[in-house]
């Protein structure tokens, strides 16, 4: 991908001098996205020359992982942040708050993400799956008690993984190079853009009380860190973390945008 | 998001699968069929052993080795995690390569196996034709509480009988995620360097630890 391509999506806005609806805001953005990303889309994948000399894994790292020396210092640092902060609240979280308060504050986060879920859905062109999510999200706001309970799933609307690197996926965009995010931890160039969209158009949550989606993120940011705590032993008997991350990270996204069904690797 | 806090179980669960096929069946036997009778019989033995449940090492090792390893193309599992540099192995080498990848595994999974009580499994349509000698089963574990798990199998025809030769949990194949860093190991110091870096992460590592 080219920077001025980059520079042209993120200068719609600001210059275009006028406030934009939120919706025309989206849709600026989901622009600008499709414009750098289909220049990304286009990096050609290595020649897949069987030569005996360039080592097959190197040449995949390249092509995967080019920033790999910066991601490793991401990685660090966000390792660090976690053992001193999110881990140890993890931990408290997790001892402290009972298992049944932990489940339905789970419940609540979760449901709050639906109709974001349904959304991509229809963007996906799965209107099934979205009418679903609605259904679901109905179902659960009401005789769920706002969410704290679940009675959809046991009602045949199951629970949906999707989000906009999700939908940008299935739109034909390739993930681009991995890359690990300040805080938030693996990701790639498409999954970047997918998380800024939602941040942007503050649809995953859908409120405009700031307090209220402030508290929420940082309930659910807890809730998936304290749901990860028994995976810490699976790190600590990796060979080299930083690259079991990556490449269950690319492998878990890659099957999500073929909602666990991928094609056979090329 | 609800379904991560199943993810050391489910992997627990899909090496035991792995690991835990009889020995019996000899008439030809189709992949699915295979696992699904088997993943039911994993569950029962694995209910039913106080030992294996609570993570004793020694006896998940034996079980392993006994009723596991004759349902796997280990050799093959190896081979793939290794890459390229397994064919300038020697068979020695090989050999050491093979034992302690399988430690590796069985230490990094034998903790969760006591989680596996409330588990089911379900089967979902198969992926391949019944004439191809290699095929994706693919299966969803459902937990008492929460979502169904996508757990996959990778298999390979063998004369009359199947064997599975990787493991695919929420969309991650078990051996790809070895590779780059066995790649890693090999390029920068060679087979004995892979060797030497997985036996001294398997003896750390000897002292029980909870995770």
């Amino acid at each position: 991908m080219s920077l001025p391509t980059v520079a042209a999506g993120f200068a719609t806005r600001p210059h275009t001098g006028v406030r934009l609806r939120p919706t025309a805001r989206v849709a600026a953005f989901a622009v600008a996205i499709a414009a750098t990303l289909s220049g990304c889309a286009t990096v050609s994948p290595t020649p897949a020359a069987v030569d005996d000399d360039p080592d097959p894994m190197a040449l995949r790292a390249a092509r995967i992982d080019p920033f790999e020396p910066f991601n490793r210092r991401m990685h660090a640092f966000n390792e660090q942040a976690d053992m001193l902060v999110l881990r140890p609240v993890a931990v408290g979280y997790s001892r402290y708050v009972p298992e049944l308060l932990r489940f339905l504050a789970g419940n609540f986060v979760s449901h709050l993400y639906d109709p974001y879920i349904g959304l991509n859905n229809l963007l996906q062109g799965k209107p099934g799956a979205a009418a679903s999510d609605a259904a679901r999200f109905v179902l659960n706001t009401t005789i769920g008690f706002l969410g704290v309970s679940d009675p959809a799933t046991e009602m045949g609307f199951p629970k949906h993984n999707e989000d906009f690197g999700q939908t940008l996926g299935v739109w034909g965009f390739g993930p681009g190079p991995y890359v690990v995010l300040p805080l938030l931890g693996p990701s790639n160039l498409r999954d970047g853009f997918g998380r800024a969209a939602e941040a942007y158009s503050g649809l995953v949550v859908g409120s405009d009380n700031d307090r209220f989606m402030a508290t929420t993120k940082a309930l659910d940011l807890v809730q998936t860190r304290a749901a990860l705590l028994p995976a810490d032993r699976l790190l600590r008997d990796a060979l080299d973390r930083y690259l079991l991350i990556r490449d269950s990270y690319l492998q878990r996204r890659r099957s999500l945008v073929h909602d666990g069904d991928p094609p056979p690797e090329e | 998001m609800k379904s991560r806090r199943y993810l050391m179980p489910l992997f627990s669960f899909a090496l035991a699968a792995l690991f835990a096929l009889p020995s019996s069946a000899q008439a030809p036997v189709a992949p699915d069929e295979k696992i699904r009778q088997l993943s039911g019989q994993i569950l029962e033995l694995i209910r039913r052993d106080a030992a294996l449940q609570a993570g004793d090492m020694r006896r998940v090792a034996g079980f392993v080795e006994q009723v596991v390893m004759p349902h796997v193309n280990f050799e093959r599992m190896t081979a793939t995690a290794v890459g390229r540099g397994w064919r300038q192995a020697s068979p020695d080498q090989q050999q050491q390569l093979m034992a302690e990848f399988r430690l590796l595994l069985i230490r990094t999974y034998s903790g969760a196996l006591s989680a596996v009580n409330d588990l089911q499994v379900r089967m979902r349509p198969m992926r391949g034709n019944p004439g191809d000698d290699e095929v994706v089963v693919r299966t969803e574990i459902v937990p008492g509480r929460g979502e169904p798990v996508q757990v996959d199998y990778r298999m390979e025809r063998a004369g009359n009988d199947w064997r599975i030769v990787d493991v695919n949990v929420m969309g991650i194949w078990l051996v790809e995620t070895y590779r780059s860093q066995f790649a890693q190991e090999v390029s920068a110091r060679g087979i004995d360097g892979l060797i030497r870096s997985l036996s001294e992460r398997n003896r750390q590592a000897a002292q029980p630890t909870r995770g």
